[in-house]
């Protein structure tokens, strides 16, 4: 909303300039984006063009005498306009315009002393501009004062301030609001607005007729006007409306426009002549189509409300008029609306179809009192600027409440919310600023009456902060709640991890959970059903990602464009899914690893599967899941975008929980290496507390075994096959050296292990070990094929 | 024999103090100490001496011995000294060669924010909740007091992927649930940090962005409570001494509503750059929680009030680390995260 101040100084006295006045307002909850003069020009002065001539060296350009008053200047101009006898506006040396400062100096050889302007290089907006405004130096009327300001001659002087209102406040949508908020501030009277005029000895009801036919319609007045001049607009008319943004157009256009500014309550008039003496509020029909004021077709809906002529849509209602019925040049008589249509219809049609001066204010509710006063004061100016003779009476229907809400409140529960200690007669005092009248049923409770322009006051917290509004709550002193201390909870588990995955070397991401489609279907088996946003910014970020490794894929390749090549990576974060029309959410853990990691005090060495499945390992014994993890080849189960022969299920008590694997070469050139869990599913699966094991006291003993297998066997079942005939006396188990190649059969492999053996009451002896060394190879020959190297 | 045991000492001392290292030494204390040194055959050859001798040969020899060994001593202490200097300066190492990279990992600046919010005010006896973030319209507007149609929804252009579910605009949302799991319908006292989506991408705004939210319901919670509060909260995130400035505001959820301004941190509120030369910085929205939004969540707003705020966590960590451009928190530069890996003091 931007406030023009003269305008709001018809109704209030403001003694501050305009920047204290933004501050003041802001101190009471309305912030400004902006607060300065309309027109920041500076140094201009009005000048008559004395004598202009060609210039010597130019086809268009003209060196003219200009009389500023105290001197006569010479100015080089380039306008086509500019003619001997004209009244300018000339910006002299140093003036400051938005396009740059003014400077003397020679222009092709010719001495100039300013320049003279057009109104677009004072720097109002496009939209205000007329056509010769944009091409041409700004012609005064003959009779302006050489020599005096022209901003101030042109009545253009205005301060104005863009607040930017909270979406409660429809109320300050309108200059007699404003001027309401400002009464409060500096403790003035709100000044009577003019609603006086003649009426004529007609009837309108005996001519013309509304009917409402929707609930969504809660009041409907209509007067007729007669007899209209359309012309332009008096000067103070035509700058208020530019101060305020809007565009002015003619008297009678601009007047409905001047009115829902000063009152809130936006007009529509219609030209009384193409109505069949008849209007009709109603839903639109399904399909039912109307061309509006800017010459489009619009296709309604039945949450749609219409003005009809009893055959056909008229007007999308509190949106856009109709351009069959509009205000023309050969307009005489007028009929004027003043109306309340439900603000929830209303913003969906206006979300829909356009945002305009009227919908924002439909939208947050009216003051039925403000839709009697404007259809008054269109008439009041109408009559002073367009000539119009007022017919008599109104047709209306009206089923709104006119009368002020009554709402109870203790001083003790101000005082209580707020925290302070406010004297009664301080409180009294806000309330008899915000101009709400009130009682006091006892000592403790005021009874107040809220009038209907402020809308947003419907409880008695709505009256505390009116209270902490203009009295203030700078004063408060805080402290800390009265209520008894508790230890706080965390999620420490993720915060374990999250150390975790640092201490094993990896940087922590944090990257966009919207993706493209392709993005959102990859890494995932089953679920490629994606959920994808209605109305998403762009292409490339529509759709919930499935699994965060594309998102890590991502930050792979932003880093590679920039020569980093190390790069090991992880994110705790969500991913989405969505089945049968279910939708739902899951936390990971995902990591990715490429180039060199750097293994403790050891060299770095370059990333491989085991690298990362290492990691993976040390998260998941860290988590207390040590023996009860395994990692699983299912081709049919692995998502296509990992290297069938490099990748893996990560299982915990035999139930999948995430995938392992090198990143395909189809999807990627570059060795990369990922994982991901399922933080809900894995942290789910309990484990016991952490309890100390004893430790033997007795050695322990180390044997080492090479067994030569099928290159096709796996380490894990091997392991699984050796633990189980090694019996309790096996502690530890650990691959040291695969090998293929010379001394070994083609199509075999020699697999080493290093096996501890171990018993807590006493030493083993050798007899015991070999019985279970031997016990090992003839199980693993059994069942595996084993044979042991020699 | 006096004499010739006179003669051992003289010679012993001489070579001794003429070795010119460990073996010399060595040969020296075997040719003289040892069991067939000179010294010991004086004492075996005392057989043949009178009984009145005998003591004070004794004597004399036990006295060069003493004598003799403790020379022998200080001159070992001496060799070993030098062996270990020698050995020193032999295994002398270039200091200034680079070392071997013990490299860690780092913390996403963001989560470190998190992580120090949630430090302190679990330390205030909060406990940490979080919420979906695919979230249902019911939870994050109109059980928050925004129902379908209510203007403000404007203040969140929301990303819907059904009419029912949208990406959650505010963590917000989790007060509502809070209050709805909480059957014994008993004080709360939460933060709720997370992600939060809004149609927005600019340098200051990104459609993804992070927010902590802070909800306390008990009896007589007011204003001075949640200034006290949010001073603790400011002071311990952004410095010591920083002055809160409540301006009067809207939102659904709370009634009275104030955005809280810090005096700015960089100027002292002075006026700069970053306060746009107010001296002040808004920081929180906050406000007494709305009783229309306790009574939807089953809470008696006769019986009980409370505060609730929420923040922008993004510009927190922008304002803590002096990052200029929100996009660099999402970017994951390695070059950028790097530089997280160090313990803030």
């Amino acid at each position: 909303m931007k406030l023009s101040t003269n305008f709001v100084k018809d109704y209030v006295d403001i003694d501050v300039d305009v920047k204290t006045l933004a501050e003041d307002m802001t101190k009471v909850g309305n912030e400004y984006d902006e607060a300065g003069k309309l027109i920041k020009a500076t140094k201009l002065v009005i000048g008559e063009v004395k004598e202009c001539e060609m210039h010597p060296d130019s086809d268009h350009l003209h060196v003219c005498k200009v009389d500023v008053g105290d001197k006569i200047l010479n100015i080089v101009c380039g306008a086509p306009n500019v003619r001997k006898g004209l009244k300018v506006i000339v910006a002299l040396d140093g003036a400051e315009l938005p396009g740059g400062i003014i400077k003397k100096g020679i222009i092709r050889g010719q001495e100039s002393n300013g320049m003279i302007c057009s109104i677009a290089e004072l720097g109002l907006e496009n939209k205000f501009l007329e056509e010769k405004d944009k091409t041409g130096i700004h012609e005064l009327p003959l009779d302006a004062p050489v020599g005096e300001d022209p901003i101030n001659y042109m009545k253009m002087d205005d301060e104005v301030i863009d607040f930017d209102l909270t979406a409660n406040r429809g109320d300050l949508l309108s200059i007699l609001g404003m001027a309401y908020e400002i009464s409060a501030i500096y403790d003035k009277k709100v000044k009577d607005i003019d609603l006086s005029y003649d009426e004529n000895n007609e009837n309108i009801n005996k001519e013309f007729k509304v009917e409402v036919n929707t609930e969504n319609c809660t009041m409907f007045l209509a007067k007729k006007v007669k007899n209209i001049k359309i012309e332009g607009s008096p000067d103070f008319i035509r700058n208020r409306l530019i101060a305020s943004g809007i565009r002015p157009i003619n008297n009678v256009v601009d007047i409905s426009n001047y009115v829902m500014l000063e009152t809130g309550q936006p007009l529509h008039f219609y030209d009384a002549d193409t109505l069949n003496g008849k209007i009709e509020v109603r839903m639109a029909n399904d399909n039912e189509k109307l061309t509006t004021l800017d010459g489009i077709e619009r296709v309604l809906k039945t949450s749609d409300i219409v003005i009809s002529d009893g055959n056909k849509a008229i007007g999308l209602a509190g949106v856009m008029g109709g351009l069959e019925t509009e205000i023309t040049e050969n307009t005489k008589n007028v009929i004027i609306e003043s109306a309340i249509f439900n603000p929830v219809k209303i913003r969906m049609t206006s979300k829909d179809i356009l945002r305009s001066e009227a919908s924002i204010r439909f939208e947050k509710g009216l003051d039925p009192n403000r839709t009697y006063m404007a259809i008054e004061r269109a008439c009041n100016l109408l009559q002073k600027y367009a000539n119009a003779e007022v017919v008599g009476n109104i047709a209306k229907y009206d089923e709104e409440k006119l009368e002020n809400r009554e709402i109870e409140i203790s001083f003790e529960n101000i005082n209580k919310i707020l925290g302070m200690e406010i004297d009664k007669k301080d409180i009294l005092d806000v309330y008899r600023r915000l101009g709400f009248s009130y009682n006091l049923k006892d000592d403790e409770i005021i009874v107040v009456s809220v009038p209907r322009r402020r809308g947003d006051i419907t409880i008695k917290e709505d009256l505390i902060e009116e209270v902490g509004r203009i009295y203030g709550v700078d004063n408060i002193v805080g402290k800390l709640p009265n209520i008894p201390p508790k230890a706080g909870n965390y999620d420490k588990v993720t915060r374990g991890i999250r150390n975790k995955m640092v201490d094993l070397g990896l940087n922590e991401t944090l990257s966009y959970i919207l993706v493209n489609e392709n993005e959102a279907k990859m890494f995932t088996k089953d679920d490629k059903e994606i959920a994808m946003l209605l109305d998403p910014m762009s292409e490339d970020r529509n759709t919930l990602r499935n699994s965060i490794i594309p998102s890590l894929l991502k930050i792979f390749e932003y880093n590679r464009a920039r020569n980093v090549e190390d790069v090991s990576l992880f994110e705790i974060g969500k991913a989405f899914y969505k089945k049968n029309e279910e939708y739902g959410e899951n936390t990971y853990i995902s990591a990715l690893m490429t180039g060199n990691y750097y293994l403790g005090i050891e060299n770095k060495k370059k990333v491989n599967f085991y690298i990362i499945k290492g990691i993976v390992e040390e998260l998941l014994d860290y988590l207390g899941y040590s023996g009860r993890y395994s990692f699983v080849v299912k081709e049919d189960k692995m998502p296509d975008e990992l290297h069938p022969g490099q990748s893996a299920l990560i299982s915990v008590n035999n139930d999948v929980v995430g995938i392992i694997g090198r990143v395909h070469p189809r999807v990627l050139k570059d060795d990369v290496y990922v994982f991901e869990i399922n933080l809900d599913k894995l942290l789910a699966k309990k484990v016991g507390k952490m309890k100390y094991k004893e430790i033997s006291k007795y050695p322990s003993v180390k044997k080492d075994l090479a067994l030569v297998v099928d290159k096709e066997k796996e380490a894990q079942e091997i392991s699984l096959v050796i633990k189980k005939f090694a019996g309790s006396l096996l502690s530890d188990i650990e691959v040291f050296d695969v090998y293929e190649g010379k001394g070994i059969p083609e199509g075999k492999k020699s697999i080493a292990y290093s096996l501890t053996f171990e018993k807590s009451d006493r030493t083993l002896t050798d007899e015991e070990i070999n019985i279970a060394m031997e016990k090992i190879i003839q199980g693993a020959e059994k069942k595996i094929g084993a044979m042991l190297r020699k | 024999m006096e004499e010739k045991i006179e003669n051992i000492k003289k010679l012993a001392i001489a070579e001794i103090e003429n070795s010119s290292n460990e073996k010399e030494l060595n040969d020296a204390k075997i040719k003289y100490l040892g069991k067939k040194g000179e010294l010991t055959a004086c004492l075996r050859g005392m057989g043949s001496l009178t009984p009145e001798e005998r003591p004070v040969i004794g004597n004399l020899v036990n006295i060069v011995k003493n004598k003799l060994e403790e020379m022998i001593e200080k001159k070992e202490e001496e060799y070993r000294k030098l062996e270990l200097d020698r050995k020193l300066r032999e295994e002398t190492i270039d200091i200034t060669l680079p070392s071997t990279k013990i490299k860690r990992g780092s913390k996403h600046p963001l989560n470190r924010i998190i992580e120090e919010v949630e430090d302190l005010f679990v330390s205030m006896g909060y406990d940490v909740v979080t919420g979906p973030e695919l979230e249902t319209d019911e939870y994050c507007f109109e059980r928050l007091n925004l129902p379908k149609g209510h203007p403000a929804r404007d203040m969140q252009d929301s990303f819907y992927i059904t009419s029912e579910y949208l990406l959650r605009t505010q963590t917000s949302a989790v007060q509502a649930r809070a209050m709805m799991e909480n059957e014994e319908k008993s004080p709360i006292r939460i933060i709720c940090p997370g992600k939060t989506y809004r149609r927005d991408d600019d340098a200051t705004h990104s459609h993804q962005f992070s927010q902590v939210e802070g909800l306390v319901i008990d009896k007589d919670i007011s204003l001075a409570d949640l200034k006290g509060t949010l001073e603790v909260f400011v002071r311990k995130m952004l410095g010591d001494n920083l002055q809160l400035r409540f301006r009067p505001s809207y939102f659904p959820f709370t009634e009275p509503s104030y955005e809280v301004d810090v005096s700015c941190f960089k100027c002292e509120g002075k006026g700069c750059s970053l306060c746009k030369q107010t001296g002040w910085i808004e920081v929180l929205g906050s406000g007494i929680v709305h009783p229309n939004v306790l009574k939807m969540n089953g809470y008696d707003p006769e019986k009980y009030s409370g505060f609730a705020f929420g923040t922008g966590l993004d510009r927190l960590a922008m304002f803590k680390y002096g990052i200029t451009d929100i996009r660099l928190l999402y970017k994951n530069d390695v070059r950028f995260l790097k530089q997280f890996d160090r313990c803030d003091r």
